[in-house]
């Protein structure tokens, strides 16, 4: 098993108010793990941590460090858009760019100085097929984006994310703008792209990350209450607030 | 009597006025230029190349006009629009929200300075300060009228243009962020094509504000018609000729105080298009993001 990621003594704060508190957590290598908490616990900002999204807001600080490939994320020299791009991430609702079909897979190739189309025909095919649309939208990649359904919008930003061939996948409870069948699908698809990347997914659906993920950590009020195996977690979870969480007792 | 109905009725009587004083602008318009074309051909009005109503030899082309607004009033975009468009990019992407919060106001000041204040600047300041590296300038010329025109059209732009790039959902911005794009590239790649109508829009309504701005070129531009491309000679507009007879002792009713309702439709025409065009576009803009 290999470490992927690690976070270290990490702290958030937004001004005075701490959103972390000292949070220390491997995700392994090609394995799912689903970071769970009632709303406010903080587990959206950890996920954020991971891309650097959260610096964009003007009152964050962080203390401790976010190791990726064992090199701290957040140190002076890092370049925080090459950093993006080996990190993808999948938003709350489907946010595609109003451009055709193809323009958005090819975003983040274009991005990168891609110009040649034969390259960058290949590579949205398959992110396509890899989030699995390719399908349902082979024969019109010159229409709008917005043309597509919910479900169809996210597994198109989905195979934007993978177009760009990064290692992590991070997503922001991706299923939550979408219905049961479309969640099937995204979920089923998650559960393939394990073979190739490490996924960190937040969730407020308990059966979702019984189903897909293989660690599940359990957030409250800015601290990691428990981190296990999945199955450890839903059947013999150790602490009480964890059992009273997934039973659904509250959240 | 019900009070609801008096007040209703007063609110529709208030409406009523707007569109009665349009219907009456146009009518006194319409009927004072038609009596001016049933003495002047509109063909020798169209494509006469002088606008002489007010001396011996009368000619009544309205291109030297035309010509001088259009002169004046490319002049002021090319000034505003890139001006304009960077300040929009720079306080929706780039500033601090508490820097935009300041500057944003103060920028609109500069569209509440009364336009005759902008006529002498370009008049005194500008042309004299042109003419220290131009030699030949006339004190008369559209480059000093426009470019200042243009600095007061910079708001029009700049605000219109930050509203449009801010209603552009903040999701699309964290999407180009998370794929790894530069402000730079998220600016251009994906918030200046998705707030492109609201853009245009502002680029529109800069040229319709030009083309009917009247106190800066009567002032700082000249009042010789001249069909010409060259910025440093005085040149008239159309707005400028009208002020001109307007002020002048042309007598009520004769052919030269018809001149300027003739004048004026033309004008009416050029703004009544471009508000239409714009009219289309956020009409179109709405069903899109619908």
């Amino acid at each position: 098993m290999k470490n992927k990621l690690e976070a270290k003594n990490v702290s958030v704060f937004y001004d005075d108010f701490q959103a972390l508190n000292n949070i220390n957590m491997s995700f392994e290598e090609n394995a799912v793990t689903a970071l769970i908490g009632p709303s406010g616990c903080g587990k959206s900002t950890y996920l954020r941590l991971f891309n650097r999204m959260n610096d964009y807001i003007e009152s964050f600080r962080l203390e401790g460090e976010i190791l990726i490939d064992k090199k701290n994320i957040y140190n002076k020299n890092i370049i925080v858009e090459d950093l993006r791009k080996n990190i993808g991430m999948v938003f709350q609702k489907p946010n595609p760019f109003p451009k055709s079909i193809f323009e958005n897979v090819a975003y983040g190739l274009r991005i990168q100085g891609i110009k040649n189309k034969a390259i960058l025909r290949i590579k949205v095919r398959k992110a396509l097929q890899q989030a699995a649309l390719w399908d349902e939208v082979k024969n019109d990649l010159d229409k709008s984006a917005l043309t597509l359904s919910g479900g169809q919008q996210q597994r198109l930003c989905i195979a934007r994310t993978l177009a760009v061939e990064p290692s992590i996948v991070l997503m922001d409870e991706p299923t939550s703008a979408l219905d049961p069948i479309a969640t099937a699908k995204v979920e089923k698809l998650i559960y393939e792209l394990k073979k190739e990347y490490t996924i960190i997914i937040v969730t407020h659906n308990m059966q979702q990350a019984k189903r897909i993920s293989d660690y599940t950590a359990f957030f409250y009020m800015g601290d990691l209450i428990e981190y296990n195996k999945t199955e450890h977690i839903f059947t013999n979870p150790t602490h009480d607030r964890t059992q009273n969480y997934i039973t659904g007792r509250f959240g | 009597m019900n009070k609801e109905k008096i007040i209703e009725g007063l609110l529709k009587l208030s409406a009523s006025i707007t569109i009665l004083t349009t219907i009456g602008i146009l009518y006194v318009l319409l009927s004072e230029s038609i009596s001016f074309f049933k003495e002047v051909s509109i063909l020798e009005f169209l494509t006469d190349k002088e606008w002489t109503p007010l001396f011996v030899n009368k000619h009544f082309g309205i291109l030297p006009l035309v010509m001088g607004t259009l002169l004046t009033t490319f002049i002021a975009v090319s000034v505003a629009i890139p001006i304009g468009i960077t300040i929009a990019i720079y306080l929706s992407e780039y500033a601090p929200n508490k820097f935009r919060k300041i500057v944003k106001p103060l920028l609109e000041i500069l569209a509440a300075v009364p336009t005759i204040v902008y006529g002498f600047f370009a008049l005194v300041v500008v042309t004299p300060f042109l003419q220290s590296f131009i030699p030949g300038m006339s004190g008369f010329n559209s480059l000093s009228a426009g470019i200042v025109m243009g600095i007061m059209i910079i708001p029009y732009v700049s605000s219109l243009s930050e509203d449009a790039l801010r209603a552009v959902p903040k999701a699309l911005r964290n999407a180009s962020f998370g794929m790894g794009a530069t402000r730079l590239q998220t600016a251009f790649k994906v918030m200046v094509p998705a707030a492109s109508s609201g853009i245009i829009v502002s680029i529109i309504l800069a040229f319709s504000r030009a083309i009917g701005e009247t106190m800066i070129v009567a002032i700082a531009a000249g009042q010789q018609p001249r069909l010409t491309l060259n910025p440093l000679v005085p040149i008239e507009t159309i707005t400028a000729y009208i002020v001109q007879v307007s002020l002048g002792d042309v007598a009520h009713g004769s052919l030269e105080y018809k001149t300027i309702f003739a004048a004026g439709i033309t004008l009416f025409l050029f703004t009544f298009i471009l508000n239409n065009i714009s009219y289309y576009i956020r009409k179109k803009f709405k069903e899109q993001y619908e």
